[in-house]
């Protein structure tokens, strides 16, 4: 039994998936390679969410992350047996679903009773969308301030950002595994902290320094060595990376640590290069908890791969929550073809001009059409140096149309370059370019109040 | 002395609709003061000028000797709508560090500042 005092309690968060798609392996890895208490999963990324209801639209017991039901199987050891809890936004459109298939991943190991799933459910406002927008919530874009009238009938999902504080609950009543719809992906870390320490809703620090914790792990091993470029060549073992660990204390203050033979860095720079990913204004870094201040980090080293974080303020939350909607856009695709060696980029130029006077002729408008040269200046643009002759060039096209058929028809315009445009081509062995239709993504901002949410508990 | 921000400081960058944000951390803390002085607003719109469509702002984090700057317009559209293979904004990092500082020699001296390759 635990007979130590709540101020040296040592709470561990492993964070063991930064998106959708992310290592496969990781969150066993995570359960398996030292001690840990929680696990916490992040799915969600602003596109997830529409992908995810499309499903539901085909199959109503879909629009889930199912990558989930595959690490549920592989971590059900460490819940069943050791008292690890799982905490994921693996629920997308569909939490209940999803809580669901969690509980037959543990009927099929024969832990049936063993699994309690909190679901998290109350962020889905496309049901309440034309109430929302009736009763005056006109949902404008936050940076074009265009209201959501504009696309209303292209709208596939709106899901509100919400809080802590149903994980919390869920969490309290004894819910070993919590599934959440559009969590915040900070919430899922610093709910487990709020859980064991009994930080209460107006404890701005504590809550602020549950937030960094949870944005310096969120982003899985991008904190400890994974997309670092601080000595990049010199970070260890990256096919054998260990991924984040928060060892947090009641105080508010943390460690980030990993499991011990596992390959990454963790140290300041690596911790601070996270610190600053994806970051605005770093004194108003606003969630549905707390408003953290980015400015008051403080990143000692504390051995090795291990960052001590502490010094952390927070001021009391905003009245709003933020809303992730998405809408249909149009269509787009890209083509790709290579030139070689030599003057390929001179030919990759005459190719794309080419292709530009067939679009053109057939008269097709599209919204954009782009050129890239991969190999030369694809990444960096015009701040590219001219150093020497590129070797090979892949000439990368882009269109977007609101219509399907002039992007469609775009596409069968790439592959006759190969035998009727400038010579040293290859690199089209994929085939005609897909055609895709663009998700856009519509951030608003909704009153605190509208929305309610709930925790139920399932077993 | 010219000084290449590459060889004094790293960053990391990222997306948040049409806007890339990209955060500029010193390698050694006594580096932080000349970097703060050198990146100004105008440096860095000056620097990206034809590779963003709209302004730039900046922010400071001494606490981790570093910088955050937001560029607006940054990525076509951004997130799906965007066409460009850095369509999310993960290398403009790199971009930021190309630039090319101009340091009084005897101030490049007392900082131990490399300079710039070629």
């Amino acid at each position: 039994m635990n007979s130590s005092t709540k101020a040296d309690k040592v709470v561990r968060v492993a964070g063991g998936q930064g998106f959708w798609g992310d290592w496969l392996d990781a969150p066993r890895r995570q359960v398996e390679g030292g001690p840990v208490d929680y696990l916490m999963l992040d799915y969600l990324a602003e596109v997830t969410m529409s992908i995810l209801q499309k499903q539901k639209e085909r199959d109503p017991a879909m629009g889930y992350a199912r990558d989930f039901i595959g690490a549920m199987e592989s971590v059900l050891p460490a819940v069943v047996n050791r008292g690890v809890k799982v905490i994921a936004n693996a629920g997308g459109v569909n939490p209940v679903a999803c809580a669901h298939a969690v509980l037959a991943v543990a009927r099929a190991a024969g832990a049936a009773g063993k699994v309690k799933v909190g679901v998290v459910t109350g962020d889905d406002l496309l049901p309440r969308l034309d109430e929302l927008l009736a009763a005056g919530h006109a949902l404008t874009h936050m940076e074009t301030g265009a209201p959501l009238s504009t696309v209303r009938d292209r709208v596939l999902s709106a899901n509100a950002y919400i809080g802590s504080t149903p994980i919390v609950e869920a969490l309290a009543r004894g819910a070993n595994v919590v599934v959440t719809g559009r969590s915040t992906d900070t919430a899922l870390t610093m709910a487990p902290l709020r859980h064991e320490f009994g930080w209460g809703a107006t404890d701005w620090d504590k809550l602020a320094a549950g937030i960094i914790a949870g944005h310096i792990i969120e982003c899985g091993a991008q904190c400890s060595g994974g997309n670092c470029l601080y000595d990049w060549r010199n970070i260890p073992d990256l096919a054998n990376i260990g991924y984040p660990i928060v060892e947090a204390r009641s105080d508010g203050t943390f460690t980030i640590v990993k499991h011990p033979g596992t390959g990454g860095r963790i140290n300041v720079p690596s911790v601070a290069e996270q610190c600053v990913y994806e970051m605005g204004d770093p004194r108003s870094y606003i969630t549905p908890d707390v408003v953290a201040d980015f400015t008051t980090i403080h990143l000692d080293a504390d051995g090795p791969d291990r960052v001590r974080v502490h010094g952390i303020k927070g001021r009391e939350a905003t009245d709003k929550l933020k809303v992730s909607i998405a809408y249909r856009a149009g269509f787009k695709a890209v083509g790709t073809l290579v030139y070689a060696w030599p003057e390929a980029i001179d030919k990759a130029r005459l190719a794309d001009r080419v292709l530009r006077e067939r679009l053109d002729r057939m008269g097709l408008k599209f919204d954009q059409l782009l050129t890239e040269f991969v190999g030369v200046s694809a990444t960096h643009g015009p701040l590219t140096p001219v150093t020497g002759e590129a070797q090979e060039v892949q000439l990368r096209v882009g269109v977007r149309s609101p219509d399907r058929k002039v992007v469609e028809r775009f596409t069968r315009e790439i592959a006759p370059l190969v035998l009727n445009g400038p010579p040293s081509v290859t690199g089209f062995a994929g085939g005609r370019p897909k055609v895709e239709e663009i998700v856009a993504y519509w951030p608003a901002l909704v009153d605190k109040v509208v929305v309610k949410t709930a925790a139920e508990v399932l077993s | 002395m010219k000084v290449q921000l590459v060889d004094i400081a790293h960053a990391r960058s990222g997306d948040k609709g049409d806007t890339a944000n990209v955060g500029v951390i010193a390698l050694k803390p006594e580096w932080y003061g000349l970097i703060a002085e050198q990146l100004t607003r105008d440096r860095v719109r000056a620097h990206f000028a034809g590779v963003i469509t709209g302004d730039v702002e900046r922010f400071e984090l001494p606490n981790l000797n570093a910088l955050n700057f937001l560029l607006h317009g940054a990525l076509d559209g951004g997130g799906t709508l965007s066409l460009k293979t850095d369509a999310q904004g993960k290398v403009f990092s790199t971009a930021m560090l190309r630039m090319i500082l101009e340091v009084p020699d005897d101030r490049a001296r007392t900082l131990g500042l490399p300079a710039a390759r070629a």
